[in-house]
């Protein structure tokens, strides 16, 4: 479902109809809890503070298509908001219910969008699978032998699955575009400090992001320009100002400058990936963009470099989840010390404490100059490289995974085989840059993702490209 | 080069450094594991960084300060308390800190 057919039905309609799919695809798991009476109806503790949601103060309020979003969408259930409980995929946080709601959740609601459910995604969105979630696996609509990805998996096979028109997914080193190359869809992770956090349960703090996955490339960009922003709540936010992202969306890319790194087409990559997003370079040329090889060679280090800062800022950010202020508290304890222990190793799952024991590792005397002050150094040496690169070029094209969606249960046992499925997508999230990746072609009825990165704040341009690259796909399937 | 598997007792060190009661099949698990991983990122040696000065963040953002003012809380005392698994007379209750 597209933003703008659910516009077509009125947001009543669009929200019913979106409710009866939620509840028939239930079987995909990709919805936690539903918002069965979004408008607080049911004195649900929900509705908005100051009590302005009902449904035509909303229509009133938004008199302009790019500010007015009238739309169900799900939110990944690592964003907390007022309705329904927000529990990351842990067990640690089982029925919480947020006393405050993300920065996100509020623009969105601004704007006249209406949250129906909270998305199944991997604890604490920690996995590129959403197999980790403490509330089962979310299956692939594709197929559903197969994984949608993770960790915004839920999002991602919502999407995919037609039950809303769009929804939130956060990204920190892959987990909004690999999910959504996986269900067939368009994900897009905005530049870090383009989308406020507040509000985001903090993951790795120096790379979480939150950005929409939708069907189309159009939607992605009106729902940026939603969510975009600078917000006191968030002070990483940059105070600059929120160009109009549909107005590039135009179709005209001549003689704009793509680059194709050599390192993302190599090892560890299927051909049939390579073949799939080579071609769609081909259409990008035919249609006036000039194409020219260039090297990131220190790419190759960058999923060494995330699985050594990812887990060390975990290690500190989940430290507050401690069994005394909020969330699950163990009950066979016999003091302070047996609590935090207890609650820990009963509320958190396998992939969590794998991620906090190796970040505590990395971090601690003796071992922290080595690992941990390395790869800051490696990351530097990234972003560098891609400032460089983007002095000759506009933006970056590779595949968003070296595969398609693999197996359910293929990998869920050797940790590291799962971390090689963010090989292309770390990069990008370290160096702090915009990524969208959109569907170029499929293998075996699979979906293959192309992956477009940009400048800093730079999100116009990508999104340029792939709506460029969307129309023309769009073109050749009406022909054939 | 083959990192050597983490002994137990870094196990033990690490997991009571990060409050996670773990068992004697699950630290086995988590010294294999560890293992592999720092075994993996191990090629960063190769990288020389000498004249690299490490990043906290990318966006170039620089002392980010909120005037010294107390601000009313939009979330009450009251709401705040209910998230605790234990609270009493306005206070959030913990277990005893030393054994009795």
């Amino acid at each position: 479902m597209r933003i703008e057919e659910a516009e077509k039905l009125g947001i009543e309609q669009a929200t019913k109809e979106s409710l009866k799919i939620i509840h028939e695809k239930q079987g995909l798991n990709a919805v936690l809890a539903v918002n069965d009476e979004p408008w607080g109806i049911k004195g649900s503790p929900s509705v908005p503070r100051d009590n302005k949601n009902t449904i035509s103060s909303v229509y009133r309020d938004n008199k302009t298509t790019r500010s007015c979003l009238n739309v169900p969408y799900i939110c990944k259930d690592n964003i907390v908001t007022l309705e329904l409980p927000t529990t990351a995929g842990s067990k640690i946080l089982e029925g919480f219910v947020s006393p405050y709601e993300a920065t996100v959740a509020t623009k969105l609601r601004e704007a006249g969008a209406v949250m129906v459910g909270k998305s199944n995604l991997d604890e604490f969105a920690m996995g590129s699978s959403t197999e980790n979630s403490a509330y089962g696996v979310t299956k692939n609509p594709v197929d559903e032998t197969r994984v949608p990805g993770g960790s915004s998996g839920g999002s991602a096979s919502a999407v995919a699955s037609g039950m809303v028109p769009f929804a939130l997914g956060s990204d920190t080193g892959g987990s909004i575009r690999q999910p959504a190359s996986f269900c067939g869809v368009v994900g897009l992770m905005p530049t870090y400090g383009r989308v406020s956090r507040y509000g985001l349960i903090a993951m790795a703090s120096s790379l979480d992001r939150i950005g929409p996955i939708t069907t189309c490339v159009e939607d992605s960009a009106r729902v940026l320009q939603i969510i975009a922003g600078h917000d006191k709540h968030d002070s990483t936010t940059m105070n600059i100002e929120v160009p109009d992202y549909v107005s590039a969306l135009d179709g005209d890319i001549k003689g704009l400058k793509i680059g194709v790194p050599k390192e993302y087409f190599g090892e560890g990559v299927d051909k049939g990936i390579v073949e799939a997003v080579r071609q769609a370079i081909e259409t990008l040329k035919n249609s006036g963009a000039i194409v020219q090889e260039i090297s990131l060679p220190n790419s190759k280090y960058a999923l060494s470099v995330y699985y050594i800062i990812q887990p060390s800022e975990v290690s500190s950010n989940l430290a507050r989840f401690d069994g005394i202020r909020y969330g699950v508290s163990a009950q066979d304890t016999d003091n302070l010390w047996e609590v935090y222990d207890k609650s820990r190793a009963q509320g958190f799952g396998a992939e969590v404490k794998r991620r906090i024991m190796l970040g505590t590792y990395t971090l601690s005397a003796g071992f922290r100059d080595a690992y941990y002050d390395k790869a800051q150094r490696v990351r530097a040496l990234i972003k560098q490289e891609f400032d460089s690169v983007f002095e000759q070029v506009d933006v970056i094209i590779s595949p968003t995974t070296p595969t398609v969606a693999f197996k359910i249960g293929e990998r869920a046992k050797d940790p590291l085989s799962m971390y090689k499925a963010d090989l292309l997508t770390t990069p990008a999230s370290l160096a702090g840059i915009p990524a969208i990746s959109v569907p170029c072609g499929e293998i075996d009825g699979l979906p293959v993702g192309l992956q477009i990165m940009g400048r800093q704040f730079d999100e116009k341009t990508i999104l340029r490209v792939a709506y460029a690259y969307e129309q023309e796909m769009k073109k050749a399937n009406h022909t054939s | 080069m083959k990192t050597e598997k983490l002994p137990t007792e870094q196990i033990e060190w690490v997991a009571k450094l990060t409050h996670i009661e773990v068992s004697e099949a699950e630290k086995d698990k988590y010294a294999e594991d560890l293992s592999a991983v720092l075994d993996y990122v191990d090629e960063l040696k190769q990288v020389n960084t000498d004249m690299v000065k490490e990043v906290q963040q990318i966006t170039g953002l620089d002392n980010i300060s909120d005037a010294d003012a107390v601000e009313k809380s939009e979330i009450s005392r009251d709401e705040f308390l209910k998230q605790a698994p234990m609270s009493d007379k306005g206070y959030i209750r913990v277990k005893n800190v030393f054994s009795r």
